[in-house]
Parts: structure tokens; C-alpha cells; sequence
């Protein structure tokens, strides 16, 4: 627990340096007098960047290029800059101890880091997230021998993390925290199974501005997600401000054949939600 | 017209010029009133109806060339005042309709009309402000507004500039359900829908010529841009229906259609949206899987469709996934 805490409070400070830097790095943009349009950087200063903030979250530590240990999909142009469904595949997953997703070009880059458990199958993971302009997205595996492999695509969005929630995210606001978990089959004991969690969440990430009163609607972000069967810890998620409202996860887990899904989700205004899910059997 | 119609313009704007007799009937159309907007035929005004003038929007994205005018653009003169609706998508734009109206009449511009949030519909409004309108809006279009309205401004200020963009210009006068107004001798029923193309749609009755002022809950040629809600959509275009116009303007399209077909081939689209987004939910695919397979069969049916079908998709799965 003691270690927990402590990775929980360093990511916390990672994620202040990080915005501090980003917010850095935007005045020095404005500062430069650049437009929007121009904020379409050069390959050089996207290398730039994305070096900065991985000697943020990762000190010192070498991050070699893969094409095998992780694959990135994203969509090239983003259909909706504030729900874009990101999957990251890990097809030696017996070898990933845990994933890191970062959107370079958000206000807060680090959007996920998630740490299998002993009852995961971390051979591929979905999530929605937000994605604010024209950027480039890393995914970066750390092996059980903890070295880190990286990969990266580019995607055009605009907007996603300031967009104001649409009315249908308004009525699924309507009972924050309400979970559902959706199995893609029956249960065989010790059988990879993939599940789907839906949270209902608005994820307020602090950057929606209410025109008339001038006011940003105060952020309130669903940071960490945990999952369970049984014991036995599927993964940790610790996320920031850029997973979409009404986040939903796919992943895949070893049911053990008994024991039920565990989630337990909190969020950055000491919300905290508890449910669990029993697998569905297997009819043999 | 989406939210993010002001989007940067990608490929080439689709050319809606060529429409045979027999896609004509399919969509709906008289052929009186194709070829539908290409940009010489587009930029003025119309006599469609008597007392009703109406400019085709163009089947593009907003360019700095056509200054947001992709939505259907006019006014009805009655004998004591004008009805601007829509009042254009930019600054630029409704100063330019303003002066078209001049021509047309002397009579005073009373009212702008409203008819939901989206850019392409509600930036020129500012255009009319020197003949201090009464501005109607939808019951909700206050709150959209509001949230949304910066977020449209700034993005339209970056393709036309902020000088030509307009700014964002709230209702003084809301329609809680339904309102009637009269023009002089020429009544308009209106009527505030509930959250369908968006959360803020308003429709129009002219009671003297039977036209029916569909605004965006009517595409036609243009594929339907999805910002409300799928089901409640469906449910708003039966309450159009039960209307029974022959003919209608619709937000995007010719300036005039017959209704009926019209509005069956727009329904024909959301209904095998929401039916192929329900089994994609129902088998497990996932959204990105599914904005790439539903509702491929309606992909020659409309304008634009790959630019707007898997955020249709997107926004569908949102909405049904919690069914």
C-alpha cells in the first residue's frame, strides 16, 4: 500500500511538472505571436517536445523503438476530438508490465498509466480519450525486466479538451459514478476473456468555460480505475484530464471460473465508487 | 450543420450540379429547383414562394472563399416587417444577405430567426443588428450558446478572420414550445423541438403558403450531421410529418422540396444509423470498428459522407450504448 501511495503521489507530481512545462511551452508559443494553424510544429520541435516530457515521466531512462512489444492504433483524423478511441496492442504480453499513453500536445501529456496484475491479459487495451490539436500520441511498454519500448502515432483533433460536453453527455451525466460491465463471452476458467466497462463520469477536466458567467466549470476527473477478480489485481489505471467523458475501457483479463470483477474508481473530488460484476459462466 | 463545421475544409468540395432525373426523384426534389448550389448559381437571393426569399447553401466546408454560406439563408417579407432565417454563418455573410434583403424590400427586418447553435446558422446575426430585430431562439439556444458560442467564434475567426467572423448574439426572445407570429396579414407557426439534429431546434410553419421551415431536421443531398440525439431526432421528424406540408425548406439542400419524400429518405438514413450502431453495440464491436462499418449502404446517397458519417456513428454509439 505504502508503495502505492508513494507511485500514486509521484505520478500526482509528474503531472504538475508536466502542466507547469506545458503551460511553459504554450506562453512561449503565444509569446511568439504564432496562430493556431501555426502551432502545426515541425518534426523537429515535436522530437523536441516529446524528449521534454519524457525525461519528465521517465528521468533518464533509454526508450527504444518497437514494432513488436507495442502497436498503437488511433484514428489519423479524429471524428470527435473529445471521444477518440485509442487501442493499444502488447502481443508478447506475457513480457508488459505496464502501459503509459501520452498525448504530447494535451495541457496535461500524460493521460494514462496503467499497471497490469497478476490476472490481467495485457495484450491489448481501448480507451476514448480527448485530444486537443494536431499531435503526436506515444504509447510507451514497460517490460517486467523494466525496460521501456515506445511507439508513436500522429493525429489530427481540434478542440477536444475544451469542447463543451454535448447534450447527450449531459443526460448520461445523470448518475455519476453508475457502471456496467459487458463480457464478450463466457467464462473458461484460466481462458483470456475480453470485458467492457462503461463509467458514467462528466470528467471535467477544467478547461469548459461557461460563456456568461466567464467561469471554467471547476475540474472534476475520474483519476484512478482499479480492477479486480477476486484477490487478484487485473490493473491499476491512474488517469488525468484527458480521458473522455463517460470513459469506457475494453480489456481482457484470466477469470479464475469464481470469484467476481471488482472496479473501484475515484475521482480528483474524493468521489469514490465500488461495484462488482459476476463473470458470466461457462455453460460446459 | 455539425458543430464543428468549421473545421479546416479537406479534399475537394463535392459538385452536386449532376443530378439525374431518376436521383432526383429518389431524393426528394423537384427538378424546378436543381441544380442544387454550386457557387455561381448559389449567391443570391430566390423568389421561392410568394414573399419568400431564399439563398442555397453550398455542399462544402467552411472556406474563407464561401465565409461560412453553407446553409440555407432568407427572409419572409410580411406587410409590416421582414423575417430574417437563417441570418447566415458569418459576419461577412449576413452583410451580405442584409443587402440583398434591401433590395428586395423596404419593409423593416423585425425578427431573426434562430433556428439551433450550429455556426453555419447563427453568426450573421450580428449582421442585422442596426435594424435592432427581435431575436428568437429556441428555449435552450441561450444555454448552447453559451457554452458553445466562443468555441464556434474562435474557431471561424481562424479561417475568415476575427473581423469577418461575427460574434456570438444571444435570443431576446425565447420559444418555450410553440409560438405564432404575425407579419402582418401572413402568420408563422413556430415550434420548438425537443433535442433531435440538436438540443435547440426550431421549426417554422408559413401558414399562408403551407411551406414548412424544416431547418437542419431536414438534410437533403447534404448528409445529416448527428448533434442531439439519434432517437429523439427520429421521433421530432414524425412530429414534422404529422404537419403535412407539401413542401419544405430544409436547412441544407434545394431551397424548396417536396416534403414528404424528402423527409423519408433523411429518416431512411438516421433509422439505418441507429439500427446497424444497436447490433454493432449488441456483438461487441467497438466504436472505432463501428464508424467504419455502419450505415456504409447510404454512402452514395449523400454529399460529404465520409466526412461526416463516422462522427454520426460516434454519436450514435454514445447515445445507444446506454440503452
Amino acid at each position: 500500500m505504502g508503495v502505492g501511495l508513494r507511485a500514486q503521489n509521484e505520478a500526482k507530481r509528474v503531472k504538475v511538472r508536466l502542466f507547469a512545462l506545458c503551460l511553459a511551452l504554450l506562453g512561449a508559443t503565444l509569446a511568439q505571436g504564432l496562430t493556431a494553424a501555426e502551432l502545426a510544429a515541425t518534426d523537429t520541435s515535436r522530437a523536441a517536445r516529446w524528449n521534454t516530457i519524457a525525461a519528465y515521466i521517465f528521468g533518464d531512462r533509454k526508450i527504444e523503438a518497437t514494432e513488436t512489444l507495442i502497436k498503437l492504433e488511433a484514428p489519423p483524423r479524429a471524428q470527435d476530438a473529445a471521444l477518440v478511441p485509442v487501442t493499444l496492442i502488447m502481443p508478447e504480453k506475457e513480457k508488459i508490465k505496464s502501459v503509459y499513453l501520452v498525448i504530447d500536445d494535451n495541457p496535461s501529456p500524460l493521460a494514462a498509466h496503467i499497471t497490469f496484475g497478476p490476472a490481467a491479459d495485457p495484450g491489448s487495451l481501448q480507451l476514448r480519450v480527448r485530444i486537443d490539436t494536431y499531435t503526436n500520441v506515444h504509447a510507451v511498454a514497460e517490460t517486467v525486466d523494466g525496460r521501456l519500448f515506445g511507439t508513436v502515432a500522429f493525429v489530427k483533433a481540434s478542440g477536444g479538451c475544451s469542447a463543451p460536453i454535448d447534450s447527450t453527455d449531459e443526460e448520461a451525466m445523470q448518475g455519476t459514478g453508475e457502471m456496467r460491465m459487458k463480457f464478450a463471452a463466457a467464462a473458461v476458467p484460466g481462458e483470456p476473456m475480453q470485458a467492457t466497462l462503461m463509467i458514467r463520469h462528466p470528467n471535467f477536466n477544467g478547461m469548459q468555460m461557461n460563456q456568461l458567467t466567464r467561469n471554467y466549470t471547476p475540474s472534476r476527473y475520474i483519476d484512478n480505475i482499479s480492477i479486480s477478480s477476486g484477490t487478484s489485481k487485473i490493473f491499476d489505471l491512474s488517469a488525468d484530464i484527458s480521458l473522455s467523458t463517460n470513459p469506457v475501457l475494453t480489456f481482457s483479463f484470466i477469470p479464475d471460473g469464481k470469484d467476481p470483477i471488482r472496479v473501484i474508481i475515484s475521482d480528483t473530488k474524493a468521489g469514490r465508487w465500488e461495484q462488482t460484476f459476476a463473470t458470466p459462466a461457462s455453460t460446459n | 450543420m455539425l458543430g464543428d463545421a468549421c473545421r479546416r475544409p479537406r479534399g475537394k468540395p463535392t459538385s452536386t450540379a449532376l443530378v439525374t432525373r431518376r436521383e432526383a426523384f429518389l431524393y426528394g426534389l423537384c427538378l424546378c429547383c436543381t441544380p442544387a448550389p454550386t457557387a455561381a448559381a448559389a449567391r443570391g437571393l430566390r423568389e421561392v414562394a410568394s414573399g419568400i426569399f431564399m439563398r442555397a447553401g453550398l455542399h462544402e466546408e467552411v472556406t474563407p472563399e464561401n465565409r461560412g454560406g453553407i446553409a440555407n439563408v432568407g427572409c419572409i417579407v410580411g406587410r409590416d416587417g421582414v423575417l430574417v432565417t437563417d441570418a447566415c454563418g458569418s459576419l461577412a455573410d449576413g452583410e451580405s444577405l442584409r443587402a440583398e434583403i434591401k433590395k428586395r424590400t423596404d419593409k423593416p427586418i423585425r425578427y431573426v430567426l434562430v433556428t439551433h447553435v450550429h455556426p453555419d446558422h447563427c453568426f450573421g446575426t450580428a449582421a442585422f443588428a442596426a435594424d435592432q430585430p427581435i431575436i428568437i431562439g429556441h428555449r435552450a439556444l441561450r444555454a448552447a450558446l453559451e457554452a458553445r458560442g466562443e468555441f464556434y467564434r474562435k474557431h471561424l475567426a481562424e479561417i475568415l478572420g476575427s473581423d469577418r467572423a461575427g460574434s456570438v448574439v444571444y435570443p431576446t426572445v425565447e420559444v418555450t414550445d410553440g409560438m405564432e407570429l404575425d407579419l402582418g396579414g401572413r402568420v408563422l407557426r413556430l415550434i420548438a423541438h425537443e433535442t433531435a439534429h440538436t438540443n435547440c431546434d426550431l421549426s417554422m410553419l408559413d401558414v399562408e403558403t403551407g411551406l414548412l421551415f424544416a431547418a437542419d431536421l431536414l438534410f437533403v443531398q447534404r448528409v445529416p450531421s448527428l448533434d442531439g440525439s439519434l432517437r429523439g431526432w427520429l421521433n421530432e421528424a414524425e412530429k414534422l410529418r404529422r404537419l403535412r406540408a407539401s413542401r419544405a425548406v430544409p436547412g441544407h439542400g434545394p431551397v424548396v422540396v417536396d416534403f414528404a419524400p424528402a423527409m423519408d429518405n433523411l429518416t431512411r438514413y438516421l433509422t439505418v444509423l441507429r439500427n446497424e450502431t444497436r447490433k454493432a453495440i449488441a456483438a461487441g464491436v467497438s466504436i472505432a470498428d463501428a464508424g467504419r462499418t455502419v450505415a456504409q449502404s447510404e454512402r452514395d446517397r449523400w454529399t460529404l459522407f465520409d466526412d461526416y458519417n463516422e462522427r454520426n456513428v460516434i454519436k450514435a454509439y454514445k447515445e445507444l450504448e446506454w440503452e
